[in-house]
């Protein structure tokens, strides 16, 4: 195995794993804002119990996510040094904005929220769990900035010894590519947070146990993941992917399988891109469909990879067509899901209605999927550019550490990931065995002291 | 000027990450063998379970600005010291999931396990950050075009192919954990009460002889091992308060520990620290990393520095972030200021 390969598995495999957590993290915050708020208006202990069960949940990812987090920041310079060395100027100052502006603010608030309540009022409370969740949508975009920047790099001029320098500090910030990103993930965050929190109240439910939370992580979770799961395809997906046919029709030929460019292009439901022939296998088409998408006529030409030089063609194409075909697929399964359960809780049924409960409990691991999907459509459709148009891949990581060194503590990150994984998956099976109620402690344990 | 000022913010960002996160490393270490009960031992980690996550922000913070500011060291210091990084990742990761998952758990065996692998890799990253800083004083073997790559070891002697540790960045590395176990028993000295209190009290003075010894030894040494790192002192000779303030600020612990002030004795040792840092940072200058392969190799200030816009833009936002980064720092400090109450909630 080259190098290069070996250092974009390392960084590919380590975002990955962390970002099963911060997805999770920051749609709950948004949604533990909402517990909070009503606790607040109404001044039901019953939602209180619900916000903190929700916040021990948050607490234990966002341990996970920390630690997870700490090695993005370092791999930059252990395996992408050549990169660095010249896009420091530029994607170092987001990164570093991260820490200044989000950490911070999201790891005093998050102190408090979770050891401080006794210490502070129902108000103050109130406020450190808005702060959390401010935290952490701040730190969600500037990780979006970094990752624009390398998608699409505006504002930046070459020093003469080849560094990147920012020219302007609001046009790196509010890259077009950026915003439509930030949207679309965000979105992408609250479907997870409400998945999750509707398959526990689902779960709850179904085995006929702390039915009032229940209820309420229902009542939550779906109206939340309603409007996500909406807002994820329209607008925010539609903007981002027709940003993407205009600024990388290589990406979106590949997303889409389009070898060949047409007028009233189709638009591939399921089917294997076959990079030989250069067509794709077992194809099933809707007409003009494609055109549509994307620049609203049947009739629109749309860009295939004949007129992209071969050396720029993403370098995974299989694996980039079928990441976003799973990703819209999941998509089209959250709205359908979703509506029908709406349906069901504004007509009185959804507690009732097993099959949909089963239907919301067995979901909750596919907004992961879909998020990581989506994720890997982007990564991979840069390719084979690092900083798009202007770096590519295999000139940017570390020249000095052999791919064997990177093999090691790539294999070490899977052991000791493997073991976290394992270790959360326990810590959050106990969590919701437990439940929100407070414990009851049995007077025989406080006396065997 | 953009250069000389944004050497000493990464100085700052270094010493308020040591400063911080030094003590709650300490109480890791120190939680290995000073407590004896279960209450004792919970009480000990309440005393940094609030505040030790925003505490490592300060690495990541630092980490982000020395990346934008000074790229090429960034690239070449951290892809050339990989495999110890790579190391001190896993122990970040370590620590963090031990301390803060004990809590979720009842069981015994699972408990002392967490707590061993907590303590371990708290004292195993004082160790390294000292390691990694003396690595720094001493320089690396510095190819033509600024990379580098170390082996973990070689002959044990600071030559000009050095391997990671040697008998230098040994002592650097004791010192480090020196250092922070002490700073951490005067931060336990103000947190705790009572049985605690009084043991961490009486373990303050063995560990401050044997810090004023590696004090005296790691200054020789690095005379010894760069004698360039006095250069800066000799040309503004009022510079020699720096030594003068490490003394002070040593002195003043010990003084102020017996006088049972903790509080200031802490503080004297957040001074200590300071002084020892910015002692260290104006013997490099405007060195960064020292090249044991020539001094023509040597990463300086104004070959790793980025453009000049670049660090006009970042001055801006940095400074404004900063303030408000110190000041959720003093909230919340003060909120969760005075002895650690066991019975004020937690989750």
């Amino acid at each position: 195995m080259t190098a290069e390969l070996i250092h974009r598995l390392h960084f590919a495999f380590t975002i990955t794993f962390h970002y099963l957590f911060p997805q999770l993290t920051m749609g709950l915050a948004l949604l533990i804002v909402v517990l909070k708020s009503v606790a607040l208006k109404t001044g039901s202990e019953q939602w209180d119990r619900a916000a903190r069960f929700w916040g021990r949940i948050f607490g234990i990812n966002f341990v996970f996510g920390v630690v997870t987090g700490i090695p993005m920041e370092f791999e930059f310079g252990t395996n992408w040094a050549r990169f660095s060395q010249l896009s420091g100027g530029v994607i170092g100052q987001p990164l570093a904005m991260e820490g200044v502006f989000s950490f911070f603010l999201e790891s005093a608030f998050l102190g408090l929220f979770l050891y401080g309540e006794k210490r502070i009022s129902k108000l103050m409370h109130w406020f450190s769990a808005v702060m959390v969740f401010v935290g952490s949508w701040i730190s969600g975009f500037f990780i979006i900035v970094t990752d624009a920047w390398m998608q699409h790099p505006v504002a930046y001029d070459r020093l003469p010894n080849g560094q990147f320098e920012v020219l302007s500090f609001w046009h790196l910030l509010l890259n077009p590519w950026g915003l439509h990103q930030y949207a679309h993930n965000m979105t992408g965050a609250v479907v997870t947070g409400s998945f999750v929190m509707g398959a526990v109240g689902a779960f709850y439910l179904l085995e006929g146990r702390m039915v009032d939370y229940a209820r309420i992580f229902l009542k939550v979770g779906v109206i939340a993941g309603l409007v996500a799961s909406v807002l994820i395809i329209f607008p925010t997906g539609d903007l981002h992917g027709k940003y993407v046919a205009r600024n990388q029709p290589a990406a979106m030929a590949g997303m889409e399988g389009l070898f060949k460019t047409e007028d009233g292009a189709g638009m591939v439901l399921i089917g294997q891109p076959n990079e030989e022939t250069g067509q794709i296998d077992n194809p099933i088409v809707v007409n003009d469909a494609l055109s549509f998408l994307i620049y609203g006529t049947t009739k629109a030409e749309v860009k295939g990879l004949d007129q992209i030089p071969r050396d720029q063609w993403p370098t995974a194409l299989p694996l980039l067509f079928y990441a976003y075909h799973i990703m819209a697929g999941l998509g089209t399964w959250f709205v359908l899901l979703m509506i029908v359960s709406a349906f069901l809780l504004w007509r009185q049924r959804l507690y009732q209605s097993r099959w949909v409960l089963w239907a919301l409990l067995l979901s909750f691991p596919l907004p992961y999927i879909a998020n990581t999907a989506g994720w890997m459509t982007a990564e991979l459709g840069r390719q084979p550019w690092l900083i798009y148009g202007l770096m590519r891949t295999n000139e940017g990581y570390s020249n000095t550490v052999s791919a064997s060194n990177g093999l090691f503590t790539l294999l070490g990150f899977m052991g000791l990931y493997s073991l976290l994984g394992l270790l959360f998956t326990v810590l959050i099976y106990r969590e919701i065995s437990n439940g929100p109620e407070p414990k009851v402690i049995p007077a025989k344990a406080a006396n065997a002291k | 000027m953009m250069g000389f000022i944004w050497f000493w913010l990464v100085a700052v960002m270094i010493v308020g990450y040591v400063v911080l996160d030094g003590f709650d490393l300490g109480v890791g270490v120190l939680h290995l063998f000073l407590v004896r009960t279960e209450a004792e031992r919970r009480a000990t980690l309440a005393s940094i379970g609030p505040v030790w996550d925003g505490n490592e922000v300060w690495l990541l913070a630092g980490g982000g600005t020395l990346y934008f500011a000074f790229p090429l060291l960034y690239a070449s210091a951290f892809s050339g010291f990989y495999l110890p990084l790579m190391i001190v990742l896993w122990l970040l990761i370590l620590r963090g999931v031990s301390l803060e998952l004990r809590n979720h758990i009842e069981v015994g065996v699972w408990r002392a396990l967490l707590d061993g692998v907590f303590g371990l890799s708290s004292a195993l990253l004082t160790i390294f950050f000292g390691a990694a800083l003396a690595n720094v004083l001493r320089g690396v073997p510095l190819q033509a075009d600024g990379y580098f790559f170390l082996p973990l070891w070689t002959n044990w002697q600071p030559g000009p192919h050095p391997g990671i540790l040697d008998w230098y960045t040994v002592i650097g590395g004791l010192l480090a954990l020196v250092a922070l176990t002490l700073h951490g028993a005067l931060w336990l000295s103000i947190k705790t009460s009572g049985e605690l209190a009084q043991r961490t009290r009486g373990i303050v003075n063995p560990l401050w002889l044997l810090l004023a010894v590696l004090t005296v030894v790691s200054l020789v040494a690095t005379i010894a091992v760069r004698p360039a790192s006095l250069n800066n002192y000799f040309n503004f000779p009022v510079t020699f308060l720096v030594p003068v303030g490490v003394i002070a600020s040593l002195a003043g612990i010990w003084l102020l520990n017996r006088k049972a002030q903790p509080v200031k004795a802490f503080l004297s040792s957040c001074f200590y620290l300071f002084f020892m840092l910015a002692g260290a940072c104006w013997g490099l200058y405007p060195t960064l990393l020292p090249a044991t392969t020539g001094t023509d190799r040597d990463i300086t200030l104004s070959r790793a520095i980025s453009g000049p816009h670049t660090l006009a833009v970042g001055l801006v936002w940095w400074g404004f972030g900063m303030a408000l980064a110190i000041g959720y720092v003093v909230f919340v400090y003060s909120k969760f200021r005075g002895k650690v109450d066991l019975h004020a909630g937690g989750h």
